[in-house]
């Protein structure tokens, strides 16, 4: 029994070592890499070697060269995650409250698209949005778009490709917290002669927020650190701050600029979570 | 009388609707209708949306665009491109590249993941909450911050020069483990354990309980997480791409095609992966629903 007892103390530990150690070498650490390279000498380079000195002048060498890019990237991340959030929700209502059997294949619908590759679905825009393509003509007719107006290589084109491109990002946790609400609440709101809206903004929308705030996370990081929309639909205009580092890592060779934009990037990411989790959690919750 | 109290006993909604028409004006009824499948109409549109662009790509894996320099429009039906998958140069090499490393990322994060979400469910021990921390973390940064830090890794200890297929498995098992934990974690904790219990009272060893009983249970979570992470690993381009070195990866040929035209068979790549996909899922469902009825008869 003792000897039972020792063995089911450390089994937790043995299942759990492998994940832990690779994601503490592989995950943890180069946080602590990407740190260091932020502080290197920007006078090296690939070839001669970087030394650690404390330069902390990247930082705000970075914030003065890259900050058209950043507020960029949080403003593009912003709207699309907005967007999602309205389509989203109204897919996620759609097959939870109406889906009935069908909820499990409709979901699956849902994920489907996102099978192929983001790269070639991303192309596929491109062709939708192309300028002599069926919705420029169709926008230019009822002139909503001048007649050389154009949607590809405009900040439209790139926030439609984030917004597509992380929905579903957004549907599975809004549907998976509005999926637990009991029907019967919303019911008892309008037997207490609540009005529909009534009834959605003070039973439906509250008790749906853990997937409000889950879902935007989910589509607003990713999509502040994306640059492939911002290259294939947008133009250099359109850079975002994942473009800039990116450069800076294979092309430019710049290390410690690269690695002190990374680190700004995560910080102004975390602070925005830690604002955004606390204020809808509550606020709104209690 | 008595017909409509059973009406408003088999269906609350029946005696408004069988009142309604003679009350309301044809305009009121429109509004009751359209405000009733509103939200589901929406929902279809939006769903509709969603695919518009997988139909893209199919088509376009049938247009023989050879004859013209705009590669953004459909010129005309061909099969060659279903046929000569692997025309394009370089293509089909990594498309066999990105398999391998999908299939051998997936079979390691599955397995040390699933190990790690039986901990997690079924054990006890210090750390377990910051253990969770780091699992949800990967899937809330953005790529381009964990990419930019794996190379920094790799080229501060001296890897710099050998990026290449290992450093890619790396980044890729990395990034699925956290999407296996969290899959294989919901299916465990969704369990009855009283059907283990139940073995156990049958007087099944602790092995064949686990064989027997809770393995069968976990398998559709373990399976969906290996689809998960096969298909998060083909697909990933931001971490690849910073840590592949002279590897092409089949998003990365994607990637350097779009800035010189796009051969039209990345989109046979692209119908294939959807189809198979999708072959998985359903597949995956149709027999879960097959073994409940076996379990229900």
């Amino acid at each position: 029994m003792a000897a039972g007892q020792e063995k089911g103390r450390f089994t937790g530990y043995w299942l759990i070592a492998p994940a832990a150690i690779w994601l503490g070498l592989f995950f943890v650490v180069p946080f602590y890499s990407l740190l260091s390279t932020s502080l290197y000498d920007p006078e090296g380079s690939v070839l001669t070697g970087y030394k650690v000195t404390f330069h902390v002048q990247n930082f705000s060498q970075a914030i003065q060269d890259y900050w058209h890019p950043m507020v960029r990237s949080l403003w593009y991340a912003g709207l699309a995650t907005l967007i999602c959030l309205v389509l989203g929700y109204v897919l996620a209502y759609a097959i939870a409250f109406k889906g009935g059997r069908w909820r499990n294949l409709l979901l699956v619908l849902v994920i489907a698209p996102f099978f192929t590759s983001f790269l070639v679905r991303t192309l596929s825009w491109k062709l939708i949005l192309a300028d002599d393509g069926f919705i420029v003509n169709s926008l230019q007719a009822v002139h909503l778009l001048g007649q050389d107006g154009r949607l590809l290589a405009t900040p439209v084109a790139v926030i439609a490709g984030l917004t597509y491109n992380f929905l579903p990002f957004m549907v599975l946790p809004l549907y998976a917290s509005l999926e637990k609400i009991d029907i019967r609440l919303v019911e008892a709101s309008s037997d207490l002669y609540a009005s529909p809206a009534r009834g959605f903004f003070k039973v439906t929308w509250p008790l749906s927020l853990p997937g409000v705030v889950a879902g935007t996370l989910l589509t607003f990081i990713p999509a502040a650190g994306d640059y492939i929309n911002a290259t294939l639909l947008g133009s250099p205009n359109q850079r975002m701050v994942g473009n800039v580092i990116q450069d800076l890592f294979t092309t430019t060779g710049d290390y410690a600029a690269a690695g002190a934009l990374s680190v700004i990037l995560m910080a102004v990411i975390v602070a925005m979570v830690m604002v955004w989790v606390r204020t809808s959690g509550t606020e709104d919750l209690v | 009388m008595s017909t409509v109290t059973e009406g408003t006993v088999a269906d609350g909604t029946a005696p408004a609707s069988t009142v309604a028409p003679s009350t309301r004006s044809p305009l009121q009824r429109l509004r009751g209708w359209v405000s009733k499948h509103l939200v589901m109409g929406l929902g279809a549109l939006i769903l509709v949306y969603m695919f518009v662009p997988i139909a893209v790509v199919v088509m376009m894996s049938f247009n023989d665009n050879s004859k013209s320099r705009n590669v953004y429009a459909f010129k005309h039906f061909t099969l060659d491109n279903w046929t000569h998958p692997c025309k394009p140069n370089g293509m089909c090499d990594a498309v066999v590249k990105s398999v391998e490393i999908g299939l051998l990322a997936t079979l390691v994060a599955t397995i040390i993941g699933t190990l790690a979400a039986f901990a997690l469910v079924r054990h006890r021990f210090a750390g377990r909450s910051f253990a969770n921390l780091i699992i949800f973390l990967p899937m809330a940064s953005p790529e381009i911050v964990m990419g930019s830090s794996l190379l920094a890794l790799f080229v501060s200890s001296g890897f710099g020069g050998r990026l290449g297929f290992w450093t890619i498995f790396i980044a890729h098992v990395m990034f699925c483990l956290s999407f296996v934990i969290v899959t294989v974690k919901a299916r465990l904790g969704g369990l009855d354990d009283n059907l283990e219990q139940a073995a156990m009272d049958l007087y099944a060893t602790e092995s064949q309980t686990f064989w027997r009983v809770t393995f069968p249970l976990v398998l559709p979570g373990v399976m969906a997480a290996a689809l998960l992470s096969f298909s998060l690993s083909f697909d990933d381009f931001i971490i690849t791409n910073l840590n592949a070195g002279q590897n092409v990866t089949f998003p990365m040929f994607v990637w350097g095609a779009a800035q010189r035209g796009v051969p039209m068979q990345v989109n046979v790549i692209g119908t294939v992966m959807f189809v198979v996909a999708i072959a998985l899922v359903l597949g995956g469902e149709a027999r879960n629903r097959r073994q409940a009825r076996a379990l229900a008869r």
